[in-house]
């Protein structure tokens, strides 16, 4: 049975990301002009283009070019970074643990906030409690989140000299300096999805207040703490777990903006640098990296739901 | 709705009077109408920017650089000496220029694919929405990042790229309506009349799934410009001298000590203006929401 889900589930995976595959392949055909002339840089020099025409196989039918490319990421060759000479996915394994640092910590920020707010709020539907909590949620959708970053690094960093306004340590060399440097793009980062988290909890609480099994414990004279966070909160907690995977992807959208402007040398910074320096392997990598990433996080959130709801399991 | 009784009038009188209900409710929503009145806000200023007795946008004055606000340059001016009100109100043209283009991309290239894939279901469904979670699996902002990287700086390829990027939501969403919609009796009688499939779509499926569509299409606008500010902040969009929100920022982050108004303006206009159009999203869900009273 769960073998069987898990089956279906990546019959529809393992296409998507072919699909992905495609549409990332494609993307270097949209460069205007001739792609080794790019790749080559300064350098104008018939020899190097014709290595560069050979080396990439830009010589070879579309098809062939795209089946030598995909059958070397399948190898975990994902071509070499013009700006480094390293190999594409070393410099995805070197800044992901700076960003995963990151976006943890906004995470756990967003839940600490965006949680008991959204649960407060649908316990208050309707009152001055409710409406508070909608607008700063509203307005932190609102924001943008870069803008956000520069005016705490004038306040915080600038005018009070509390934090750090850029640089990176890692928590294995000095957990205390880390923890200094981090805080404040981890704080900018994690509003933005303490707005959407809150939302996504008030509606999931309202709809769960509503049900039989609610309206029985309260009948039985249970205290409303208990209702709320024991038989109301715990059944709400569902689409909140699988909204979390489904945050992932604005979570690493928002690092590429938060790490820019703390200058965090991260996932984020990695493939905005690569853009400007024409470093077309490592935005390819960094995207085909993403998507397969999401694919499997949607993956593990399925299954997870599938474990935790009895109900899938007849269901389907 | 009795949908087979309606038939008639729902060609004649019965969307006016919808239109007119669900406007009632926009007006009688305060957040909403405030959302309203922002767009409407921001809208005028855009439209009106050449009429408008400000400075030159792009003029230097190299003996008002980074002056802070004051009776000749209200908002102050910026590293070259430029009015930034003056920027501020053209810089509004390019933001609600890209909002507006890139949803209008969004919309015309993924509503049709929704229509087809859940009107017509089978292999093209399977082909569309294999394709769409394609899309839908990269960040948005990262791939109108990579995108906007291939193409070349520019505020037209930053619409293209959003725009792009934001097609796959509607897609889906339009796909999702639809297959609640065809199930329903006056398509199956449309059908039955002989309707050809490109009349039955325009006429009975499209202006029955408009609603979310343009609901979905006011809350992409707000992402949208959030979008195109963060591109150009990257350097990816509006390119210098023209002003744009994100490139103003982009200059301001370095002259945070020497001159904070630079930083403040811009942040608070698309805040406000992104604002305006989540709340007016809200609002026309609420309204357009034909179960509630």
């Amino acid at each position: 049975m769960m073998l069987s889900f898990i089956a279906r589930r990546l019959a529809i995976a393992i296409p998507t990301i072919f699909l992905v595959s495609v549409f990332v392949f494609f993307l270097q055909k949209l460069l205007p002009g001739d792609p080794a002339l790019i790749l080559a840089g300064e350098e104008r020099d018939p020899e190097t283009l014709a290595f560069i025409r050979e080396k990439y196989h830009l010589n070879e039918p579309i098809l062939t070019q795209y089946l030598y490319w995909v059958s070397g990421m399948l190898r975990g060759d994902f071509g070499i970074s013009l700006r480094t000479n390293q190999p594409v996915l070393e410099l995805i394994g070197e800044k992901l643990p700076v960003t995963i640092q990151l976006a943890v910590m906004a995470m756990v920020i967003a839940m600490i906030i965006g949680i008991p707010a959204g649960i407060l709020s649908a316990v208050r539907k309707g009152t001055a409690v409710d409406y508070t909590a909608n607008i700063i949620a509203l307005s932190g959708l609102s924001i943008p989140n870069f803008w956000l970053g520069i005016m705490l690094i004038m306040l915080v960093s600038v005018h009070l000299g509390w934090l750090p306004a850029s640089g990176y340590e890692s928590p294995f060399v000095d957990p205390i300096r880390s923890l200094e440097t981090m805080i404040m793009p981890a704080f900018v980062l994690g509003t933005a999805l303490a707005a959407t988290l809150m939302r996504h909890t008030r509606s999931a609480m309202l709809g769960v207040l509503r049900t039989d099994y609610v309206r029985t414990a309260r009948a039985k004279g249970l205290q409303e703490k208990v209702v709320v966070l024991k038989h109301a909160f715990r059944n709400a907690l569902l689409p909140i777990v699988t909204l979390s995977a489904l945050l992932f992807g604005e979570l690493l959208a928002g690092a590429v903006l938060t790490e820019q402007i703390f200058t965090i040398p991260g996932f984020g910074k990695l493939i905005v640098d690569a853009v400007f320096t024409r470093d077309y392997a490592v935005v390819q990598g960094v995207v085909m990296c993403t998507a397969v990433g999401f694919i499997l996080m949607n993956l593990v959130a399925d299954v997870l739901y599938f474990l935790l709801n009895p109900r899938m399991r007849t269901a389907l | 709705m009795t949908a087979a009784a309606d038939l008639p009038a729902a060609l004649s009188d019965e969307q006016p009077r919808a239109g007119n209900r669900a406007w009632k409710k926009l007006r009688a929503n305060k957040s909403a109408f405030v959302g309203f009145l922002l767009v409407v806000f921001f809208v005028s200023i855009a439209a009106l920017a050449p009429l408008l007795p400000i400075a030159d946008p792009t003029a230097t004055d190299w003996g008002a650089i980074r002056k802070g606000p004051s009776a000749a340059h209200w908002l102050g001016t910026d590293e070259l000496g430029r009015d930034i009100l003056s920027r501020m109100i053209w810089g509004a043209q390019a933001s609600l220029l890209a909002g507006v283009v890139s949803v209008l991309i969004a919309v015309s290239v993924g509503v049709p694919f929704g229509l087809v894939a859940g009107y017509f279901g089978g292999w093209i469904d399977q082909v569309i929405s294999r394709a769409t979670d394609a899309l839908l699996a990269t960040p948005f902002l990262i791939l109108a990042i990579a995108l906007a990287a291939f193409l070349g700086p520019s505020l037209t390829n930053a619409m293209i790229a959003i725009g792009l990027s934001a097609m796959p939501i509607f897609v889906r969403l339009t796909r999702g309506e639809v297959l609640a919609v065809k199930m329903e009796d006056y398509v199956e009688g449309a059908h039955a009349i002989g309707l050809s499939t490109p009349t039955l779509l325009a006429r009975y499926i499209l202006p029955n799934v408009f609603a979310p569509i343009l609901v979905q299409a006011t809350l992409t606008i707000a992402t949208a410009i959030i979008a195109e500010a963060s591109l150009s902040f990257l350097g990816l969009g509006q390119q210098p001298p023209a002003p744009s929100w994100g490139s103003m920022l982009n200059v301001a982050k370095n002259f945070m000590t020497q001159a904070p108004w630079m930083a403040m303006w811009p942040g608070i206009a698309i805040f406000l203006v992104v604002l305006g159009f989540n709340l007016l999203g809200d609002g026309l869900r609420d309204a357009l929401d034909p179960r509630e009273t």
